[in-house]
């Protein structure tokens, strides 16, 4: 069972994330669990949303304290929140920043197998407004191949049908063709 | 054959309303059941369910309204949680007396104060005696497959009685997870047409419904309710297995899921979505222990827990609600029908505390240390 | 008694059979010479007993009449008096 933990802010769509995983899994026949941090959400404050992915059935239904990957809408983020707190030791981080954010991005995040993408001009090319959820989960099933490409691209029209479905669509194969390693 | 969702627990509650064929529905909004309101009033503006949504101004209202068109013989549904539930109190026991098959789910959250929007089961446990049948689900499969068997408990000539469809706020309400759902043509083959069986209001046939039932017959009228809810216990596990035949799904016998039991020493008795940890507990980390899931808490299969839990080494129950100055009631039930064997009690996740794999550990430990036997003992809790 | 299911009682305005007259103390009795015809009393009886007879004018019907007063009160010309119920 993989878990995942993705930190956002309000209205950047972490929880939407967390879902697209989910359905993603199930058109790849697998089973999963998406979640939000329960609790209110406000506009700007920082969230996190969880996912969980399996070949069985998944019956625990507590929190997620240690995550196997851990997936950064905002870079802001990082250092404002432990983003890192808990990761297992051979966990996979995948920040939305820009290379030249990493230099100081990369002491925060310590040893672990970090993966990067700008996502936030990427949404803004093919969405033109920076909802970057899309775009980050494209970038983490090229990290971490939890999903396929084409599941992901599944979820995404399921999600959102129609026009705005496809240029979602672009921004997920973009990051996924985009997205490097630290 | 079904149809995999990736979807939440209150989109599996609505799924089955809709696939039910409900006439009226009337309900009114409140956290963490606001989702299966905006979802049935979207299904009867697009159409996809032939029904009449009444919009109401409370809760108290809600219930009342679906009182009123139950009467007329219509299949009816309403759905809240915490505050909301309170409101309804007076009506609950109106909608049972009358003998009224209404079917309510109620998305489990603590009561205020301090304001808590969180799951526990306060809600629904401060409702334990209103005569309504309550069944608790473990996951959003669960609960589209408890809602439609609810209509037909419900509707069972020996029955009679309102289903409350109880489930864990947050935890299911508003976590996905894949759910089958069957094609709806044979969902309304398994429950049927409604047909109205002690009474119907219509103006061409008239009938007096709540009239006085004085000290002459008032006590007549409780114990047939009790007696209803005999019958309950049998008619449970009959959909529950006819369900299976039909759909492949069960849930136990419909009245208790037992995990691993037979094989176990220490056995934990608990309800809802933390039994899904429990059992998670049990595979990974504890096979020598076992899980009684309590899916109808009212009617009580005591005497099923009895026979699973005599000879145990060690026998613990995990409460979400409490009953402050006395033991919790799950706990309580429990020993009513089990005096005879040692039972610890423990309370946990309370206004939605997560209940961790660590914490179910401590359970297991305060069963084996054969603490919490006349005082509850506290799961994570700091003072 | 029979008890039905949900106390629904299928026989519409079976609660007639409840003759309620059964629990007046106080008989009211109305002087049809004294009455002006306001029709008062046939307006503030809280159980509808007292009608109006073509030949008789309006007439008291006992076996509903609880002998609350009220009629007795309201009459402008005290054509109704309460006597005591002899048994
Ligand atoms: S005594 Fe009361 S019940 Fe009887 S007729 Fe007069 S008003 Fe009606
Ligand atoms: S109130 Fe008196 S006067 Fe008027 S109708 Fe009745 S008995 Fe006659």
């Amino acid at each position: 069972m993989i878990e995942v933990r993705i930190h956002g802010r309000g209205g950047q769509g972490a929880v939407t994330a967390a879902e697209i995983l989910a359905i993603a899994a199930k058109e790849d026949g697998k089973y999963s669990q998406a979640f939000p941090f329960f609790g209110v959400e406000r506009r700007g404050a920082p969230v996190q949303a969880f996912a969980r992915i399996s070949d069985h059935f998944i019956r625990v239904r507590c929190q997620i304290y240690e995550p196997d990957h851990v997936v950064v809408l905002d870079p802001s983020l990082v250092g404002t929140v432990n983003v890192v707190k808990g990761l297992k030791e051979d966990g996979v981080v995948v920040v939305n920043a820009r290379e030249e954010e990493m230099n100081h991005l990369s002491e925060e995040l310590g040893d672990y197998d970090v993966y990067y993408v700008d996502a936030t001009s990427i949404a803004l090319d093919e969405l033109g407004v920076p909802i970057v959820n899309t775009a980050m989960v494209g970038a983490y099933v090229r990290a971490t191949g939890t999903v396929s490409l084409d599941a992901v691209k599944d979820a995404i029209r399921m999600r959102f049908p129609g026009e705005i479905g496809e240029k979602n669509v672009s921004a997920a194969e973009r990051a996924y063709e985009e997205v490097k390693e630290l | 054959m079904g149809e995999v969702h990736v979807v939440n627990g209150n989109y599996s509650a609505a799924e089955a309303v809709k696939a039910v064929d409900v006439d009226v529905i009337a309900a009114y909004p409140i956290t963490p059941q606001t989702p299966v309101v905006e979802y049935l009033s979207e299904f009867v503006a697009n159409g996809e369910l032939d029904a009449e949504f009444i919009h109401v101004e409370s809760e108290h209202s809600a219930i009342s309204a679906v009182v009123g068109a139950s009467a007329t013989g219509v299949r009816v549904f309403t759905a809240t949680a915490s505050q909301g539930l309170a409101l309804m109190h007076e009506v609950l026991f109106i909608a049972s007396g009358m003998r009224l098959p209404i079917v309510m789910t109620v998305a489990n959250r603590a009561l205020s104060a301090p304001i808590n929007i969180w799951c526990d089961h306060s809600d629904t446990m401060a409702q334990r005696d209103t005569s309504w049948i309550q069944l608790y689900c473990e996951s959003n499969q669960e609960i589209y497959d408890t809602v439609i068997q609810a209509y037909r408990i419900a509707e069972n000539e020996d029955v009679l009685l309102p289903v409350m469809v109880c489930y864990d706020g947050f935890t299911l309400s508003h976590t996905l997870e894949p759910v089958e759902f069957e094609p709806e043509d044979e969902i309304r083959e398994f429950v049927g047409e409604f047909e109205p069986i002690h009474c119907k209001l219509d103006p061409e046939e008239p009938m007096t419904l709540g009239p006085v039932g004085g000290p002459d017959s008032y006590m007549e009228f409780k114990k047939m309710q009790h007696e209803a809810m005999k019958e309950a216990l049998k008619v449970i596990p009959e959909v529950n297995s006819e369900f299976e035949k039909r759909f492949g799904r069960s849930y136990g016998d419909g009245l208790i899921e037992p995990y691993n039991v037979d094989d176990a020493d220490v056995v934990i008795i608990a309800m809802g979505s933390v039994c899904g940890t429990i059992k998670h507990v049990i595979d990974e980390h504890r096979s020598d222990v076992g899980l009684i899931k309590v899916k109808a808490f009212r009617p009580f299969p005591g005497d099923d827990i009895r026979r699973l839990i005599e000879g145990k080494d060690a026998v613990v129950t995990i409460d979400r609600a409490h009953s402050y100055g006395s033991m919790p009631p799950l706990w309580t039930d429990v020993k009513a029908h089990a005096p005879d064997v040692e039972v610890s009690s423990t309370i946990a996740g309370l206004g939605g505390r997560d209940i961790r794999v660590e914490d179910i550990l401590e359970v297991i430990e305060v069963a084996e240390k054969g603490e919490g036997t006349d005082e509850p003992v506290w799961i994570n809790v700091n003072v | 008694m029979k008890y039905t299911v949900g106390a629904v009682i299928k026989e519409p305005g079976s609660t007639r059979r409840n003759k309620t007259g059964s629990w007046r103390i106080f008989r009211p009795v109305l002087d049809h010479e004294a009455c002006v015809h306001c029709g008062r009393c046939y307006m503030y009886c809280p159980d509808g007993c007292i009608s109006l007879d073509p030949e008789k004018g309006y007439v008291i019907d006992y076996d509903y009449c609880k002998g609350c007063g009220i009629c007795a009160k309201v009459c402008p010309v005290d054509a109704i008096e309460m006597v005591l119920e002899e048994d």
